[in-house]
């Protein structure tokens, strides 16, 4: 409530050098955000995202750390937006939270009004709105997403990778964190559109074997879930296995 | 026909169930959580307040906040334990030792405070303020998900405004059964079977982690709670006083005692062989 009336109260300049000067202090922050980004832990949670024929994986680390503590190792960093959309969130704690519950609610209630659910890529561009306010707003969310779905009535699978700049690019595999400098050349690699849901998950497990193998701190293995035609279900995820680093 | 229509249509989206308004007072049945507070005149609240009060880098900041703690909580068969240390400290100076870090909700509601004691004992003691009108309002009491939720949303309103709390609410109640919710002040809000938090939470992680199981004993999860505040006090310099017990059952809450570590810590160092590394001989 707080924040959204902060938000009017400042949108309300609406002149030409209200405009202006958002935008200034938007670079402002945009550097301050970066430095934060840096210390933070944003790096510590692992994301990732593939899509195949007919299906999207999302994969999240399961490990809640505050400073040198794993407060939980069984956290579960998604929420389900609609029946067919799924996002999965990592930055800075308690922002990532109020943002994904705050765009839960705002899907959810869309359904409910219209009977319809919204598609991902209409999640996905109300979501990045979303985002590129904040970003202008006095206290922006530091948050990185991951936006996967299956689009209702044309079937089409579809991922969308949104950073706390508001920057959207839909794109055939994903990560954030450290998983993007192991995994996407994994990806790069071994990826193909038409892949179906076993090959996805065996390229997922090849991804998530290498951050094992060569991260120092221990992430807590992966939650996956797949979004299907069918709906959103979690992924028996067999993760006790020890990788030897060669 | 026009006055027919008009009486059995209506516009798509206006006035479906309440107005704006009413929907407004139906979501603000509750006072706003947040309190009006005067605030620093400055953009960034939290740099004027570490400013003015971090005595690492500034030794002679006008302010010392209370600081330093170790408390924990976990649940088993039995219910939850709940356990603290009592020291608080401003700098490297004692301000007490016997600070109740349990703070009593209601009569099945515990919360733990550490960080700053003045933002734990204010905000817990609203929070309590809070549970007592979801009770009457809605005839029931309220559940620990829902009571950890505002505070949790309260902090969250409050994030970067220099804040500094970690605590934890434990409570039974009949739809949940035991729970108990971790809350710090940068918004996090995570349910678990346990945790320990401040400055001696490694210390107490340590002990408890290696004898925790979820079918202990009342008497073994009592034991072990006390034991993991003792350790956490005897190498923790910023923990120590008594240690505070409490045991979370589904009748309500049990206090197991305000007992002092000095006597614990020799008890337990001569009937049990443990703490080897203290002597009494000068070396």
């Amino acid at each position: 409530m707080n924040r959204e009336a902060a938000r009017r109260k400042e949108r309300q300049p609406d002149t030409r050098v209200g405009v202006e000067a958002a935008e200034q202090k938007s670079f402002k922050s945009i550097t301050k955000q970066t430095k934060l980004n840096i210390n933070h832990n944003t790096p510590q949670t692992l994301l990732l995202g593939i899509t195949g024929k007919d299906f999207t994986l999302i994969a999240a680390s399961k490990a809640a750390m505050r400073g040198a503590t794993v407060l939980k190792a069984a956290d579960d960093k998604t929420r389900e937006l609609n029946k067919h959309t799924l996002m999965a969130f990592s930055g800075e704690a308690g922002d990532t939270i109020q943002f994904a519950e705050y765009i839960q609610a705002n899907a959810q209630l869309y359904s409910m009004r219209n009977n319809i659910d919204l598609s991902p890529s209409a999640v996905a561009h109300f979501v990045r709105g979303e985002l590129a306010s904040s970003l202008r707003s006095r206290k922006p969310y530091n948050v990185n997403l991951l936006l996967g779905g299956v689009d209702p009535i044309t079937l089409k699978p579809s991922l969308y990778w949104l950073d706390y700049l508001a920057s959207l690019a839909p794109l055939p595999y994903a990560a954030h964190g450290y998983a993007q400098y192991y995994c996407l050349s994994i990806l790069d690699k071994h990826h193909h559109p038409d892949i179906d849901y076993e090959q996805g998950l065996k390229i997922l497990r090849m991804c998530t074997d290498e951050l094992k193998r060569r991260l120092p701190i221990d992430f807590k293995g992966m939650l996956v879930k797949v979004i299907t035609k069918d709906g959103i279900k979690e992924v028996e995820y067999n993760d006790d296995a020890r990788i030897a680093c060669p | 026909m026009d006055t027919l229509v008009a009486q059995y249509s209506r516009p798509m989206f206006e006035k479906e169930n309440h107005s704006e308004d009413e929907q407004m007072e139906l979501y603000q049945a509750a006072p706003s959580l947040s309190l009006k507070f005067a605030m620093p005149p400055v953009a960034q609240p939290s740099a004027w307040l570490r400013a003015a009060t971090d005595d690492h880098a500034n030794p002679n900041c006008p302010i010392k906040i209370a600081h330093g703690t170790t408390t924990l909580a976990f649940r088993f068969q039995g219910g939850i334990i709940v356990a603290t240390d009592s020291r608080a400290t401003a700098g490297n100076w004692i301000a007490s030792q016997t600070v109740k870090k349990v703070i009593e909700i209601n009569s099945c509601l515990l919360g733990t405070m550490a960080g700053g004691a003045a933002d734990c004992q204010y905000w817990l003691a609203y929070l309590g303020m809070q549970c007592r009108l979801h009770e009457l309002r809605h005839k029931r009491r309220i559940s620990v998900a829902a009571a950890s939720k505002i505070l949790a949303n309260l902090v969250y309103s409050y994030k970067g405004m220099g804040l500094s709390m970690g605590t934890m609410c434990a409570g039974v109640t009949p739809s949940e059964g035991p729970a108990l919710y971790y809350i710090d002040s940068d918004g996090t809000r995570l349910s678990g079977n346990l945790f320990c938090v401040g400055s001696g939470q490694t210390f107490a992680y340590g002990v408890l982690d290696a004898e925790y199981r979820y079918d202990l004993t009342e008497q073994e999860a009592l034991d072990l709670g006390s034991r993991s505040i003792l350790a956490a006090t005897h190498r923790d310099a910023y923990s120590g006083g008594f240690i505070n017990l409490y045991h979370v059952k589904e009748e309500g809450w049990v206090k197991h005692g305000f007992s002092d570590t000095n006597p614990i810590f020799w008890k337990t160092k001569l009937e049990k062989g443990e703490f080897s590394n203290v002597t009494s001989e000068l070396v």
